[in-house]
Order: C-alpha cells, then structure tokens, then sequence
C-alpha cells in the first residue's frame, strides 16, 4: 500500500522541480510513478493523462488529483495535491514580495536561458516513449502526427481534437463489433 | 471586494480552461487587466515571465502571483496579500478538482466497459500527439534565440540535442535542469551577449 507521505514526497519534488508548466512535468511523474515506483502500469499513466486533458483546470493538478486517487483514494488525491503545489506557491509569494531586486539579475537570466531549450527537449522526448506504450504502430502512426498538426500549425483547439477521439473511438468500436 | 471577486474569477477561471495552463493565460488576462484592473498590462508580462521561470505550473503560479498583487494594489498589508494569494490558488484548481474526482470514480466502476476501453485506446493515442504539439509550440525564439549564427542560438540547439539525448536515455530530468542552467550561467557570463 502507498503511503500517503511518500505520495506528497513524490508529488513534492515533482511540483518542486518542474520549471515551464504541466507539460514539462509530464516526463516527471512519468519517471517517479512508472519507472522508480512502479505504482502504476504506462497504460494506466497514459490513461490519466488523456482524462487529465479532457477535464478543465491545471493539467498538472489534474494528474495529481487522478493519480492520487487511483493509488490511495480520496485522501491520497489530497496529498497528491498539496505536495505539487506547496512548493510553487510559496516560492511566487516569496518571490512576488522580492521581484523588483532581482528580476535583472545578470545570473538569474543566464540560468534560465539555459534552462529554456532544456525544457522543450525534456517534453519532446517522452513522446516516442509514451507512443510504445500508446501502441502506436506504422500503421497507426498518422493519428498521433495528425493530432499535433491540426493543434500546431492549423491551431485547433485541442478539446476538439480530443472530443472527436472520444466520438470516433467509441463509433469505431461499434461498428468493429459488428 | 476584492477577496469575493478573486474567489469567484478564479473559480472561473479553472472551470473554462481546457488544454492546461498556457490556454489559461488569455482568459486570465482579459480577467485581471480589462475587467478588474487588478493589474496593469506590464505587470501582466512580468507575472508571465515569473511563472515561466518559477517551478510549478503556470496556472497556478499566474493565480498566486495575481492574487498577492491585487490584494496588495487594493490598498491591503502583505499578510492580507497573502491570504489573497492563498485564495485564488485554492479557487483555481477547486472546481477542476472535484469534477477529475467524480471522473475518476465513475472510470473506475464502469472498468471492462467496451465503450470506454474503444475511447481511451484512441485517445492515448491522440494524447501522445497533443504533447508533441506542446513541444512544437515552444520552438520560439523565446526558448531557442533567433535562428542565426548567434551564440544564443547554437547553445540552445546544442542544450536541446544534449537533453532529448539524454532523455531518451532515463537521465533524470532534474539533473538535466540543473545542468543546463549551469552551462547557461557559465557560457554566458564568460561571452556576455
């Protein structure tokens, strides 16, 4: 059984550590509950994803909400939630007292241009990972692809991408019955 | 109010955001800056830029940031301030919260439904395409520098190269953070751009 302080530790250090939003954490609860725990199969994480961004909110809290409730209920999404984001809301109030004495600091600004092309590499490289899983085969490839062109260069709303998922794989699934 | 009113925007605010937190920004922006005027368009961008570079995801960091501020612009003190900020964080995930939890649940007493197994099997897939679109969408020139022979540019490139690498191969990504943001301090403290 997971305990619910190693489930805020968990969540602690991926809230902590997560520099660039939800999708940049997304490789880091991969890691810490797939790969170094193992509390979840990849199916059961890819799963959660697809629900975390078919709901509205914080993607992020999403999956901490999901994630902990299928490992320890109520209680476990609770403590999921406040280890992600104890960290990050302390750290912008302390720093929204502090802002106008470092924002131009010469060091800070170097460590995050640094940091900034890191952070789309840490997103782009679980998607070949996560596709294996998906079982995304040669001859299914095309829904991935199509998927993150119609977002990227037609600027399709996501949600309606995923609502369509959700019709045509429940269609698809009739008429394969049949 | 402004307790009340930050209560109930970001509680809004949660509720019609789809897509994660930079889908969040539009909508927090015409919130904060034209409805309210809790704050003006320049510390808009500043909050912006915090939140990008702050752990934690940016809608909640766009929410605690926002919420210190207008309660401290309000004519508050500080501890106010961050009761304020308490608030908005707490109103931005609270319906979002509840709704995933009632999915969850209704998920895991419906479990072996053909239905749903047909619907998830394609979406994981559609999900992997989703987050390839998110890593397209931060090719910028914000991330990278412009694309020219400039030290920015192929330093960022060789950054992006290096991570996805060692990504690939399980490194952890904290490491990897970290390590890139040292590069960044010592290459460009010793050629200052």
């Amino acid at each position: 059984m997971v305990k619910y302080c190693e489930l805020f530790y968990s969540f602690f250090k991926i809230g902590t550590f997560t520099i660039g939003g939800g999708y940049a954490m997304i490789p880091l609860m991969e890691q810490e509950i797939v790969d170094r725990r193992g509390w979840l199969s990849r199916e059961e994480f890819l799963n959660q994803l697809a629900l975390s961004q078919s709901m509205p909110g914080v993607l992020a809290v999403n999956m901490a909400t999901g994630l902990g409730y299928r490992l320890r209920g109520l209680r476990g999404a609770f403590s999921a939630i406040a280890g992600n984001i104890v960290m990050p809301v302390l750290f912008i109030i302390t720093l929204a007292m502090l802002f106008r004495h470092f924002r131009d600091n010469p060091y800070v600004e170097r460590f995050f241009m640094g940091v900034r092309p890191a952070v789309v590499a840490l997103i782009a490289a679980p998607v070949f990972r996560l596709a294996q899983s998906a079982k995304v085969t040669w001859a299914t490839c095309w829904i991935p692809i199509l998927a993150a062109l119609l977002i990227w260069l037609f600027d399709v709303s996501p949600i309606l991408v995923i609502l369509a998922a959700v019709v045509l794989g429940f269609v698809y699934g009739r008429m394969k019955k049949q | 109010m402004v307790f009340l009113q930050l209560f109930w925007t970001f509680l809004k605010i949660g509720l019609f955001t789809f897509g994660g937190g930079y889908a969040m920004i539009a909508l927090i922006q015409s919130e904060v800056t034209v409805n309210h005027h809790w704050l003006t368009p320049q510390e808009f961008t500043d909050i912006l830029a915090v939140s990008q570079m702050t752990p934690g995801p940016v809608g909640i960091n766009t929410a605690t940031y926002t919420g210190y501020t207008a309660v401290l612009n309000a004519g508050y003190e500080p501890w106010q301030a961050v009761a304020g900020a308490l608030l908005a964080s707490g109103a931005v995930i609270l319906l979002p919260v509840v709704l995933m939890l009632v999915a969850v649940i209704f998920l895991q007493r419906n479990k072996g439904n053909k239905d749903i197994d047909n619907i998830f099997s394609l979406l994981r897939k559609v999900v992997v395409g989703l987050i390839a679109a998110a890593a397209l969408q931060l090719l910028t020139a914000d991330s990278f520098g412009m694309p020219s022979l400039s030290l920015q540019f192929i330093l960022s490139i060789a950054v992006f190269v290096a991570v996805f690498f060692f990504s690939l191969r399980r490194t952890s990504p904290i490491l990897l953070i970290l390590a890139s943001g040292v590069v960044g301090i010592i290459v460009y403290s010793l050629f200052p751009l």
